[in-house]
């Protein structure tokens, strides 16, 4: 029972990071319908600029200070969402009447791109670096369960930043705009509706939470390096595509799913080396009996 | 109001519209009729920005062919598109919130809101559900309340008849009449259907691969023997 209880907790705290990347894949997804193999790096670059930029804020806050903490975070979402437009600038529109396939392609392209750029030893290196303590880490011990506060952080992290994504896009006038351009992008051209921008909106709103991601994902580990992004990423293309593609709610759902399914499978002595397997088989699993995922629905347009 | 002059359109290698001319006079019904694939529907895509076109195009005064979608509607030439194009995964509320993006004026939104409902109480009753739940006459009914919140002066409507049940397009033609008439706008209208737009219509060109065949005024056009076993299936 209590092992049950600890890797909940453990993988609620993994599954809430997976959800956060997750809703960037969907998010773009849904405007666009192309995966943004990139994403993930933009994340290990949220990490980086995390790791560069604390020494300088934690001089002028203290160490180890909340109001550092979220300034890091700001700063760090702030360089990520740029970094997310110029890449949909750059690679992406020139490319946006032609055929998905294309965009895809150059999303690989811009990855390995980045990827590669990062371990030249003339810019990041490919040596693990330690990130910071961004806040000190406590243990709390209930009986035999332990809870990091890092795990309590980022759930509580998580849940705020999901209810700000909710109300962007429901109640506001550009999260409107976003599905409106996400359905149908001509008829939202006729509307007046500024579609590239709307779309460079996306691709900011999805690299900020990548950038909070990568910084929690790099609190949890040890160490970052330029390739740290990959695992994360993959996980959580496979959450959104178990949740539905293109749909919000789903991405957290199978944020949450997939973060339990490696916290369990992970504690399990003989099973914890396939948990990636066994996440790519429910991938396989989903695309075979669910294409449409978990929350997605097939729509049918009348006519 | 509009000048179109020697409009050419293509896609790739294959031509679509052979230099198209044509006029609207302000607060006026104009109609454009013709077989499926004449350039009905290119002809206003290509007003409206959405298509890349060659030739002259005066709006307002203002020459326009240049401009990008979100651009001429600004300018208050709205386009309801073949098809209706709803957001379906939007509630009707938010459709016709999107058709008043460019609108600041909370004030002007909310009285057009009214205004939209008043001809088409069917919104107003379905105004919290999701547009892919309408009816074909009711996402009609939406798509030209939602081009109404773009504060429009010249409507272009793109078969506003296509698949919908027959008594519905009673209503919906004599509502465009009515918009016509009550908020003065110019409206160019693209139908299948000849019969019903050469009765509300002042003028009429009729459009065939590409060219204009024929032009006139509706009711001359209407007792024109070649238009008659076209296009009227007399």
């Amino acid at each position: 029972m209590d092992w049950l209880f600890q890797q909940t907790i453990n993988g609620l705290g993994l599954g809430a990071i997976y959800a956060l990347i997750a809703l960037g894949y969907t998010m773009v997804y849904g405007v666009l319908r192309f995966i943004n193999f990139a994403h993930s790096d933009v994340l290990m670059l949220g990490a980086f600029s995390a790791y560069y930029i604390a020494p300088k804020i934690e001089k002028m806050c203290g160490n180890q200070s909340v109001l550092g903490c979220i300034m890091v975070s700001i700063i760090v979402a702030a360089i990520c969402a740029c970094i997310g437009m110029t890449i949909e600038r750059l690679a992406y529109r020139p490319l946006r009447n032609r055929p998905k396939l294309t965009v895809l392609i150059t999303a690989i392209g811009v990855s390995l791109l980045i990827q590669y750029t990062a371990q030249n030893e003339k810019v990041i290196g490919a040596t693990q670096l330690p990130f910071p303590q961004l806040l000190p880490e406590k243990a709390f011990q209930f009986g035999k369960i332990v809870i990091s506060s890092n795990d309590v952080l980022t759930i509580c992290v998580t849940i705020v930043l999901l209810i700000v994504m909710w109300f962007i896009v429901q109640k506001t006038r550009v999260g409107t705009a976003m599905r409106a351009v996400s359905f149908n992008q001509q008829a939202a051209l006729l509307m007046g509706v500024p579609v590239n921008r709307i779309i460079s909106f996306t691709f900011g709103l999805g690299s900020a939470l990548a950038a909070i991601a990568g910084i929690l994902y790099a609190m949890k580990s040890p160490s970052i390096e330029p390739l740290m992004g990959t695992q994360p990423g993959l996980k959580a293309f496979i959450a959104a595509v178990l949740g539905g593609i293109g749909n919000l709610p789903g991405a957290v759902l199978g944020g949450v799913l997939l973060g339990m399914l490696d916290a369990f499978a992970g504690g399990i002595p003989g099973l914890s080396s396939y948990r990636d397997a066994i996440a790519f088989g429910i991938l396989i699993l989903i695309l075979l009996l669910k294409p449409a995922g978990l929350l997605g629905r097939s729509t049918i347009e009348k006519v | 109001m509009l000048t179109v002059e020697n409009l050419h359109v293509s896609y790739g290698a294959i031509k679509a519209l052979h230099g198209i001319s044509l006029k609207v006079p302000q607060g006026s019904i104009v109609t454009l009729i013709g077989a499926n694939g004449a350039g009905k529907s290119t002809t206003l895509r290509a007003l409206s920005g959405l298509v890349k076109s060659t030739g002259t195009v005066i709006y307002n005064g203002q020459d326009t062919s240049k401009l990008a979608p979100n651009q001429i509607v600004a300018q208050g030439l709205c386009h309801v598109p073949e098809g209706r194009m709803v957001f379906a995964n939007l509630t009707v509320h938010e459709n016709l919130q999107m058709g008043a993006y460019l609108q600041r004026d909370k004030h002007w939104i909310a009285n057009q809101t009214e205004y939209v409902f008043g001809l088409f109480p069917r919104l107003k009753e379905r105004e919290n559900q999701a547009a892919g739940t309408l009816s074909g006459g009711e996402q009609q009914m939406l798509a030209i309340g939602r081009a109404l919140l773009s504060k429009p002066k010249f409507l272009m409507l793109d078969e506003p008849s296509l698949g919908i049940a027959p008594l519905l397009v009673k209503a919906i033609f004599e509502r465009i009449v009515e918009i016509n008439r009550e908020q003065g706008l110019t409206i160019l209208l693209v139908e299948q259907n000849a019969n019903l737009a050469l009765d509300i219509s002042s003028y009429a060109y009729v459009l065939e691969s590409g060219k204009i065949l024929l032009e006139g005024p509706s009711a001359e056009l209407k007792v024109n023997p070649e238009v008659q076993a076209a296009y009227l299936g007399a």
